[in-house]
């Protein structure tokens, strides 16, 4: 196999240069590919096994292993809703269980028109402004259940 | 590059020159949660306006790291060099810049922004951990050496051997602040004293615990004193090479740790023969996943190596056997972030706060049903009703105080009725919770604690790595448990299960994090009995 002809598979070599192709330079590879293509695809699994020698069973092993890498594409627009101790004792989960109804979607799940993700975080560390989403990337701090749905419409239309 | 003391003293006596030319400051705080409500937009403006104003040569508009008042964000203070006095501004917008640079020109502050700094929250504190936090600019070294940054890290190469920095942080009585309490100076001098070529030191910056953002808040506010921390503990154990493992949720304290180790290398105070002195150190930044088991040791070197973060057997110990096989040193960020003040001020100095057997001080994050949400850095010892109502500021919306939740997943609930407890590692222990690494959750009057123990096993459930059965299975099951008793559909048998299992999963896990699992629902069983009765149904 040669390496894939996309320009973007040379930040990923870059970083394996950075550390000698070593086999720990795994989960960097792994985070700079998903951070160039957005989420893990098997080709992308594939080239960086092959480049480290490594058995793909290994490299899909690490990748299904942390939570913050995505083995399919995220929708257009990302709403994900924190989870964490602070957020959940101030009804987080009423929030998600909202969108999950408006949306016909459950957590971690994509709408079928591939318009918006949602997805839930352990803990984002902004725990002064629980509840919080992070919808498409901005914080949405002290949040209502309105609020949540109101964010998400403006973010859609 | 520089190599003596005098050449660090010139940068920061320039800096300090450089700071001096602008008689005030306006420091903008850049942590996450003001981030979130617009900080750097704020910033941005405020720049606009003192320009406009025409009075930049007096006031410079700067970022600095976190403040501790969440709450109130985004905090803006305006410091006068000259005279040391500082007000402090709260719920700035972007619509307040232009009327705050008004202010600093006419002299009058603005009233209805201003915060009372001589109430609890701010009086209450001791801040040594966090004493650049909100002062220094984070992206600057310059600025942190003008603060007296590195001074610690050239005379100790200078002057002591690595056997007199370990006796003076042993002396300190310092305890690893990720939860666990193990004395510093004496992990340290178990690695010293190993014989290998190659010794490690990292960094656990993982912060996976839910409702904690003390390391965070660390390593965004002043990365430097972190790096420096780590360098003093490479030259007391004969260690070259250092990592810092951080959660990629993460990305503003990457940056900032990735931006100072650059700046530390290109100055010479990371890199070959540091101070002119024979001693080596370099360090990397490591990303981690977003896996909760990884805070565990032998987890997180294991993830550094590239692999799944399964925890394995101990011993042997990191000290023996960490990272690629060689003698390593893992501590916490905060513990690493004491190291320096220790060194400057003399162990005894820090013996001076907290108590006998948890000297210093502990950063808490307090959130949940508190008025003062945000980050305090207190004496240990401190009782917990000077923390949640002095500081804290009381239960939100005049509800009632119901429990104290600390240690995340792995600590416990603290009924209200125990408000005199004395906050320390021992103390915690004592009443079934745990330090951990300093997150308070306060719960009130309307929390479910049947659905707080919930929260907490499904969590651990789905951060079990699986390779252990009573950890794989028993949180799984747990968690069925507890959802009988949130359906008010469980037996009798099934609450002695439930305390069975608790009992078995304690004692069989091969980690910490089935080992501590069972906590929150021993806890809630302790305190809070009657809701879990309630949850059985009538024969």
């Amino acid at each position: 196999m040669s390496a894939p002809t996309d320009a973007r598979y040379k930040m990923v070599e870059r970083t394996m240069k950075k550390l000698g192709y070593k086999r720990s330079a795994l989960i960097e590879s792994l985070h700079t590919a998903q951070e160039t293509f957005g989420y893990l695809d098997k080709p992308a699994l594939k080239f960086i096994a092959k480049r480290l020698r490594l058995p793909l069973a290994k490299v899909y092993g690490v990748a299904t292993f942390y939570h913050y890498f995505r083995l399919k594409p995220k929708g257009e627009h990302n709403v994900v809703v924190c989870m964490g101790t602070a957020c959940y004792i101030k009804g987080a989960k009423e929030i998600l269980h909202r969108l999950e109804k408006r949306y016909g979607i459950g957590a971690g799940e994509t709408t079928e028109d591939g318009k918006l993700s949602l997805l839930t975080a352990r803990c984002v560390g902004s725990c002064s402004l629980a509840p919080i989403a992070i919808c498409d990337n901005k914080p949405k701090g002290k949040l209502t259940v309105e609020d949540a749905v109101e964010n998400i419409e403006k973010a859609l239309s | 590059m520089i190599t003596t003391l005098e050449e660090l003293e010139e940068i920061a006596n320039k800096k300090q020159c450089e700071n001096n030319e602008c008689r005030e400051e306006l420091r903008v705080c850049i942590g996450s949660s003001c981030l979130s409500l617009g900080a750097k937009e704020i910033e941005k403006d405020l720049k606009k306006s003192v320009k406009d104003r025409g009075i930049e040569h007096r006031c410079r508009v700067k970022g600095v790291g976190c403040n501790g008042l969440c709450a109130a964000g985004v905090l803006v203070s305006h410091y006068d060099n000259e005279s040391g006095e500082e007000v402090l501004y709260e719920k700035i917008t972007e619509e307040d810049t232009d009327k705050l640079a008004k202010a600093v020109e006419s002299q009058k502050p603005l009233e209805e922004h201003r915060s009372d700094m001589s109430r609890g929250f701010f009086a209450k504190q001791k801040k040594i951990v966090l004493e650049n936090a909100g002062y220094i600019d984070p992206d600057d070294i310059e600025d942190y050496i003008a603060h007296g940054g590195y001074r610690a890290l050239f005379t100790t190469l200078n002057d002591a051997t690595p056997m007199e920095v370990i006796s003076q942080i042993k002396q300190s009585g310092l305890r690893g602040r990720g939860g666990g309490g193990y004395p510093t100076g004496l992990k340290w001098e178990t690695v010293a004293k190993v014989d290998a070529e190659k010794k490690y030191i990292v960094c656990n910056g993982d912060e996976g615990d839910p409702g904690a953002f003390m390391d965070r808040a660390i390593m965004e506010a002043d990365p430097h004193r972190v790096i420096e921390g780590m360098a003093l503990a490479g030259y007391a154990c004969g260690a070259a090479k250092g990592y810092i493992y951080v959660r990629a949720e993460y990305p503003t304290a990457v940056e900032k740790l990735n931006k100072a180790i650059k700046q530390a290398n290109r100055l010479g105070i990371l890199g070959n023969k540091i101070a002119d002195s024979g001693f080596d150190f370099e360090l990397e930044v490591r990303l981690g996943g977003g896996a909760f088991v990884c805070g565990e040791a032998t987890a997180l070197v294991t993830s550094i190596e590239g692999n799944r973060g399964n925890p394995r057997q101990k011993p042997p110990h990191l000290s023996d056997h960490g990272l690629w096989g060689e003698p390593t040193v893992l501590n916490n960020v905060e513990t690493f972030a004491n190291i320096v003040p220790i060194l400057n001020n003399g162990a005894q100095w820090y013996r001076g706060f907290g108590t006998e057997k948890s000297p210093g001080t502990k950063v808490f994050a307090l959130t949940g049903h508190i008025e003062n949400t945000g980050l305090v850095e207190v004496p240990m010892g401190m009782k917990l009703s000077e923390l949640i109502y002095d500081i804290g500021g009381g239960v939100s919306e005049g509800r009632n105080l119901k429990a104290i939740q600390t240690g995340g997943p792995s600590g416990g609930c603290i009924p209200a009725d125990m408000l005199d407890l004395e906050v320390d590692y021992d103390s915690l222990k004592k009443v079934g919770s745990m330090m951990g690494s300093g997150g308070v959750i306060v719960t009130d009057d309307s929390s479910n604690m049947v659905e707080v123990a919930r929260f907490f096993m499904e969590f651990c459930k789905s951060e079990s790595c699986g390779k252990c059965v009573p950890c794989r299975v028993g949180t799984t099951e747990m968690t069925d448990i507890l959802d009988k008793f949130i359906n008010k559909e469980a037996t009798k048998e099934d609450f002695e299960l439930l305390k069975e299992m608790c009992e078995v999963v304690k004692e069989s896990s091969l980690c910490g994090l089935g080992q501590t699992a069972p906590n929150p629902v021993l806890s809630t069983i302790k305190y809070f009995e009657e809701e879990y009765i309630k949850g059985i149904k009538d024969d």
